[in-house]
């Protein structure tokens, strides 16, 4: 029986070395593709239960703990039974759109994932403007909800449409503007490239001399998923639930699947712009070397940029439980008002700190 | 000046993050939830859950059908019809509580002369079909024999206080 396998095993390896190089270059990055939106999905599973608990907790409550041990099927209970439930397509519709655009919001979401380096060799496509890359999809993702929003042929689907758009132009501009800082200290719009020139430990981390770009990166990024205190796109109590009122079963799930996603995607974005992605921020202190159950410290790699979204996912949920939600016109002077000249202003400190090499700004522009 | 401490003030987010502190030691705090089924709060021996109708030790009914409770029942959730019984006293032969209509508020028991309408701790039950809401004079009595311990156990520890 062993030898059996072994034969398997053999003539399978032997036939993977004589397909050629495109096909085997296609069958590891589709493989790549797999587990990269498997992890994801995992991660959105578990975020939702996280939030649940998280706001559970800090309002004095348990959070789900039925389902599982510790509440944690709960996630796969919800999904099935979505996947389960009707898919109601209102008649008054335009159905082909009205499906169609879940799928336009979830593919965004999943396909920014493909230039985020992962650790210092996985990444799925290592392109050289990985960061315009970025901002195009995360802003391509507001097509789904504006088509959602106009397919319904509701009011407030309609209206909840239009205020995601005026958001999401809106916080765009300051999140390219923030990103603008990050490539001047990187000199380079490759992801992979701006996480090393944040290599050697927090001191070299772009979170300090470009602080403001962090926050004001930040807070755009939560006003661009739509989350609270910026969901009025959802606007439960005004608008029912906006753009997806009229979605049920798998399309809603689809939605909830996009912003959770974008959620991660944001977390580990502004991991790795501003907290220096999967560089660890104990490099260089060796004595943690030494202790050998230490060691995964000091060494760079997926835990560490898990670890970064997690806070940044932590802090999205202590957000929510924390704030009521903005009032539309303040949200828009936030965004016009507030944060573009924050940014701009920053940019220019930035350069002129950078061109007469101060502090931790000393070093910087690749 | 207050004003640019203000401007300072907005730009370190300085309430945002006051507020934020809140729910956070929120988080650290321990949750006050009871998990229903397995834990339950604590009963008062005046809750009013679920009505009874209650006997006397040797087994005759306290109702004597003075229909002061259908007077007094605010949301006119009682019914009562009286006949003379076989042994010539004045008995309720109809004595119906519409559990739909019943808002319990404990005046029937309150206004009840012989003790004989009570509200028990019963709090969980459910109907299954349209009619099981009205609690007809069977249905109340067999409640009353069935929770009799529960039922003078709470009386007795009221006893003091009426």
């Amino acid at each position: 029986m062993p030898e059996f396998f072994t034969n398997v095993v053999d003539s399978v390896v032997t036939y993977w070395f004589s397909l050629p190089g495109t096909v085997q270059y296609l069958g590891t990055t589709l493989f790549k593709i797999l587990i990269l939106t498997v992890g994801v999905i995992l991660c959105v599973a578990f975020s939702t239960y996280f939030e649940r608990k998280v706001i559970g907790s800090m309002q004095s409550r348990v959070g789900p703990n039925r389902v599982g041990p510790l509440g944690l099927l709960q996630p796969f209970a919800d999904v099935f039974k979505l996947l389960f439930k009707e898919v109601i397509v209102p008649s008054q519709s335009s159905k082909f759109i009205f499906i169609i655009a879940p799928l336009l919001s979830l593919t965004p979401a999943l396909a920014a994932w493909a230039v985020i380096p992962m650790n210092n060799w996985f990444v799925i496509a290592d392109i050289n403007a990985g960061l315009l890359y970025v901002l195009a999809l995360t802003s391509v993702g507001v097509y789904g909800v504006i088509l959602a929003g106009w397919a319904t042929n509701s009011k407030y689907a309609l209206l909840g449409a239009m205020r995601s758009a005026a958001q999401i132009v809106a916080y765009e501009i300051a999140m390219g503007f923030a990103l603008v800082g990050v490539l001047m200290a990187a000199g380079s719009l490759n992801i992979g490239d701006i996480v090393n020139a944040q290599a050697g430990g927090v001191s070299q981390w772009f979170l300090l001399p470009l602080f403001p770009l962090f926050v004001v990166y930040w807070i755009a990024g939560v006003a661009e998923t739509n989350r609270a205190p910026f969901d009025v796109a959802e606007g439960e109590s005004e608008i029912v639930a906006g753009f997806h009122v009229e979605y049920s079963g798998v399309a809603f799930a689809l939605f909830f699947l996009a912003e959770y996603a974008n959620m991660i995607l944001i977390s580990t974005l502004t991991a790795v712009f501003f907290l220096g992605g999967w560089a660890s921020p104990f490099e260089g202190w060796t004595f943690l070397n030494d202790i050998s159950w230490l060691a995964w410290l000091t060494s760079g790699g997926l835990h560490w940029l898990f670890i970064k979204m997690c806070v940044f996912m932590y802090t999205f949920f202590w957000l929510r439980a924390t704030f009521p939600r903005y009032r539309y016109d303040q949200i828009m002077r936030l965004g016009w008002k507030v944060f573009i000249p924050v940014t701009i202003v920053w940019i220019a400190v930035e350069g002129v700190m950078v061109w007469f090499q101060v502090g931790p700004w000393a070093g910087m522009g690749g | 000046m207050n004003q640019v401490i203000s401007y300072i003030k907005t730009f370190a987010l300085w309430e945002l993050l006051k507020g934020l502190s809140v729910t956070q030691r929120n988080w650290f705090r321990k949750s006050i939830t009871l998990e229903y089924p397995e834990e339950k709060t604590p009963q008062s021996p005046r809750f009013r859950g679920l009505h009874a109708l209650r006997r006397y030790p040797n087994g005759e009914e306290r109702c004597i059908a003075c229909k002061l409770c259908e007077a007094v029942c605010p949301a006119l959730a009682i019914t009562i019809e009286s006949n003379v019984s076989d042994d010539g006293t004045r008995r309720t032969s109809r004595y119906d509580i519409d559990l739909f209509k019943c808002i319990y508020c404990g005046f029937c028991e309150e206004a009840c002369p012989v003790d004989a309408i009570v509200e028990t701790r019963i709090h969980e039950y459910h109907m299954e079909a349209p009619g099981e809401n009205i609690m007809t004079k069977d249905k109340l009595l067999a409640i009353g024999e069935k929770y009799d311990a529960m039922i003078s156990a709470d009386k007795a520890a009221d006893a003091k206080y009426r």
